[in-house]
């Protein structure tokens, strides 16, 4: 077998093997067991003294989720005027410039949302300071802020009947001193070791061996790209993200940085059937997820280590498979495989360039994102294929015609209805903005943006459609990737997807939430003999079965009109 | 909501404080343990620095290896790749280009010889690396060009070239700034 195949399998199988002792850890982190880490507990009483919160108050789901959205405000009002003004603000070492307000608009929402769509370019667009205040302080809050919203959703299944989800403030402070900062401080060291910059110094000029003059871009970068990775956010230092030399020294870094997609939103599923007690259910859903997810890795890798026909074509070597847009110490498979892991967790970092994959690949890597639950982002992967479950609980009740019961509680109208509403809301988002901007394009190519219609485009026919439903899906997704080819730097995308991004975050996390909330505070049924067993291997292939009929369902059409068009054309 | 507004404020400055000032700091302080002192491993010459190990630089003449086509021409400072699509027919064009104009600057090479890689460009635009095919396919040109033995330089290129990690994870490769700064010492 080619060491590159084997490379991709133990990243895998790391992954998988990680991530089992962190679920379990995580799981006594919120459960309030002893762990090794508890020496933060000073740290994290002192924050709750000084910010006046009382860690112990119970917070029913409305209160709950008025706290999350309270504080998510608050950082959206900061983030957008520091990247205004940030080129009058210090730490500006290559002297960047301020970002234009729609800009501004859509990075803060951006990377508060845990998408990190970038309509900029990371050395140029950002200083410093906002990488750090801004960029990497953001990737840390939304990434525990995930982490709140799926522990409450824990609280709530776990109790026969209660009205308490916790108390957001707690977990959240504890989801970052306990899992997110020491996570990424490790990888942060083991990535400066490996060549990635970690100092304040600024561009450095060198002349090359053949006597070109060259300014090199650096910065504090090794601490961000490890949160950038283990928080599922995927904004980058450099513009190119971790297929950048510096941000992805070598193969090693590459194993590094893979493992730290797949991490923490695998282990949040090994946590829930610690945490509720119930490890078959974990078990099932871990199953579900990793058939699909193995399916769609094998297809990338297919494709990408079988090089592009046209180029076959052209009658030269592809031994090495498809290299437009890769990296050599990376290699074909790796890139391949990392397009699932960002596209399945909405991650939304990528290791090559994504506008450049091979039709079926990128159409994979688009309806990965449109499931936008096989792991999913940390906390909200979770959240999202609970709607699924619901949904299979609601249609399997429907075929044996009984009451369908979730968890010893009986899903009612109003669940299924806010679980067909979010689930319709995805669809709604990516098909109504990709036709909203291809009729810009064709109708209206001359209007005065930053970049007009007609030149939005970086590749012409199919691809250039596919080129603006993966930006929806990734804004929908809140995943952050994208064929970059796109000239989305105006007014037009960084509103339009501004825009979904917000529905697209936080109606995923309230729809959920009111659906545990409203179950919680039902009368428990104990189970009997009739009760559909949702622990089960069968309800696992149901899930899986109602997840796939919704997306074809709803993304064939697209799709056809995108990536596989551009595939059957090229045959 | 009135109630959350305060506890969300001291948070978010607590926060700012904890993730964006001690722990970038943190690393940046153990990176300076690192071998580059967290700057990045730079190659030096006669004293000279000439470049980064790990960021690829431009090549053009024929007494160098080259590396991969560039979209942003090795602009360190921003990265790009070019993001055509596979199907794009401008991009075929430069693909075809960039084969013709090979097969000029080196002659006895055949096209099917040419791997894809030498004539893609990079996803970085600053890839530092080529496949072992990618530089043996170039030696015939290099050995004209400098009057060296054929075979020693492809002794060079197999002694620079870097195994798999551990010697069964990812692929092959040959550093170009490297293998060139090697080649320079050669006598």
């Amino acid at each position: 077998m080619n060491t590159e195949l084997t490379g991709v399998i133990v990243m895998f199988l790391l992954s998988v093997l990680l991530a089992i002792p962190l679920g379990k850890y995580i799981a006594k982190v919120f459960a309030g067991e002893k762990t090794l880490l508890d020496f933060m507990h000073p740290l994290e009483r002192f924050i709750y003294r000084l910010c006046g919160i009382d860690p112990n108050r119970k917070m029913n789901w409305k209160e709950f989720l008025a706290a999350m959205l309270t504080i998510n405000l608050v950082w959206f009002v900061y983030a957008f005027f520091m990247l205004i003004f940030q080129d009058k603000l210090p730490l500006n070492p290559d002297g960047n410039a301020g970002q234009t307000p729609d800009l501004a608009f859509n990075t803060a929402i951006s990377f508060l949302v845990n998408c990190n769509l970038q309509h900029y370019s990371g050395e140029s667009g950002l200083t410093y300071l906002t990488q750090l205040l801004v960029v990497t302080f953001l990737q840390f809050v939304s990434a525990a802020t995930g982490i709140a919203a799926l522990v409450a959703l824990f609280n709530g299944l776990k109790e026969k009947t209660t009205n308490n989800l916790g108390n957001f403030w707690s977990i959240f402070v504890k989801a970052t001193t306990r899992v997110l900062l020491p996570l990424s401080f490790v990888m942060g060291v083991i990535l400066a070791f490996n060549g990635t910059p970690a100092s304040f110094d600024g561009k450095d000029t060198i002349t090359t061996l053949q006597g070109d003059t060259v300014n090199v871009s650096r910065g504090p970068a090794a601490g961000m790209i490890a949160i950038k990775q283990l928080g599922t956010n995927g904004g980058g230092w450099f513009g190119v993200n971790s297929a950048h030399p510096l941000e992805n020294p070598n193969y090693f870094t590459n194993i590094i940085e893979t493992i730290a997609i797949l991490l923490i939103p695998m282990a949040l599923i090994f946590a829930l059937g610690y945490y509720i007690k119930r490890k078959k259910l974990a078990y099932v859903i871990f199953g579900a997820m990793t058939l699909l997810f193995i399916i769609f890795c094998s297809i990338n890798i297919y494709f990408e280590t079988k090089g592009n026909p046209a180029l076959d074509k052209m009658g030269i070597a592809q031994d090495i498979g498809s290299m437009e847009g890769k990296e050599i110490r990376l290699g074909s498979a790796a890139t391949a495989f990392w397009s699932i892991a960002t596209t399945s967790t909405s991650n939304g970092s990528v290791n090559g360039m994504h506008d450049s994959l091979t039709p079926v690949s990128g159409g994979v890597a688009m309806l990965d994102m449109m499931i936008n639950a096989l792991y999913g982002g940390v906390g909200v992967g979770l959240l999202n294929y609970f709607i699924f479950i619901i949904i299979a609980v609601f249609i399997s009740g429907l075929m044996v015609g009984r009451t369908p019961e979730f968890m010893g509680h009986k899903v009612e109208a109003r669940e299924v209805k806010i679980a067909a509403l979010i689930t319709l809301l995805s669809t709604f988002l990516i098909k109504a903005g990709t036709a909203f901007a291809a009729y810009m394009l064709v109708h209206h190519p001359d209007v005065g943006w930053a970049v007009k219609p007609g030149a939005w485009l970086n590749n012409p026919g199919y691809h250039g459609f596919s080129e603006m439903l993966y930006e929806f899906t990734s804004a929908n997704a809140n995943n952050g990737s994208g064929f970059e080819g796109l000239g989305d730097n105006n007014v037009f995308w960084n509103v339009t997807t501004g825009i979904v991004l917000i529905l697209g975050r936080y109606l995923p996390i309230i729809g959920p939430l009111a659906i545990v909330g409203l179950l919680a505070n039902k009368k428990y049924i104990p189970q009997s003999s009739g009760t559909l067993r949702t622990d089960s291997m069968t309800f696992g292939v149901m899930t899986l079965a109602v997840i796939i009929i919704i997306t074809a369902l709803s993304y064939f059409p697209p799709l056809a009109l995108g990536p596989l068009a551009e595939y059957f054309s090229m045959k | 909501m009135k109630r959350y507004i305060l506890p969300s404020l001291k948070l978010t400055v607590v926060f700012i404080i904890v993730t964006a000032v001690i722990y970038p700091v943190l690393i940046a302080a153990v990176g300076k343990l690192t071998p580059g002192q967290g700057r990045g491993e730079t190659i030096t010459v006669n004293g000279k620095v000439i470049g980064y190990a790990n960021v690829g630089q431009k090549f053009a003449e024929d007494k160098y290896f080259w590396g991969r086509p560039s979209a942003v021409d090795y602009n360190a400072a921003g990265s790009a790749g070019s993001n055509k699509g596979p199907s794009n027919p401008d991009y075929l064009k430069i693909v075809q280009d960039r084969i013709d104009s090979f097969l000029v600057h080196n002659p006895g090479v055949k096209k099917e010889q040419i791997p894809a890689e030498l004539v893609t460009a990079s996803g970085s635009g600053l890839d530092p690396d080529l496949s072992p095919a990618a530089a043996k396919v170039q030696v015939k040109r290099i050995a004209a060009t400098r009057h060296i033995d054929e075979a020693k330089i492809l002794a060079l290129v197999e002694q620079q070239t870097v195994k798999p990690l551990l010697g069964f994870m990812g692929p092959e490769k040959v550093n170009v700034l490297k293998l060139n700064v090697a080649l320079d010492e050669m006598k």
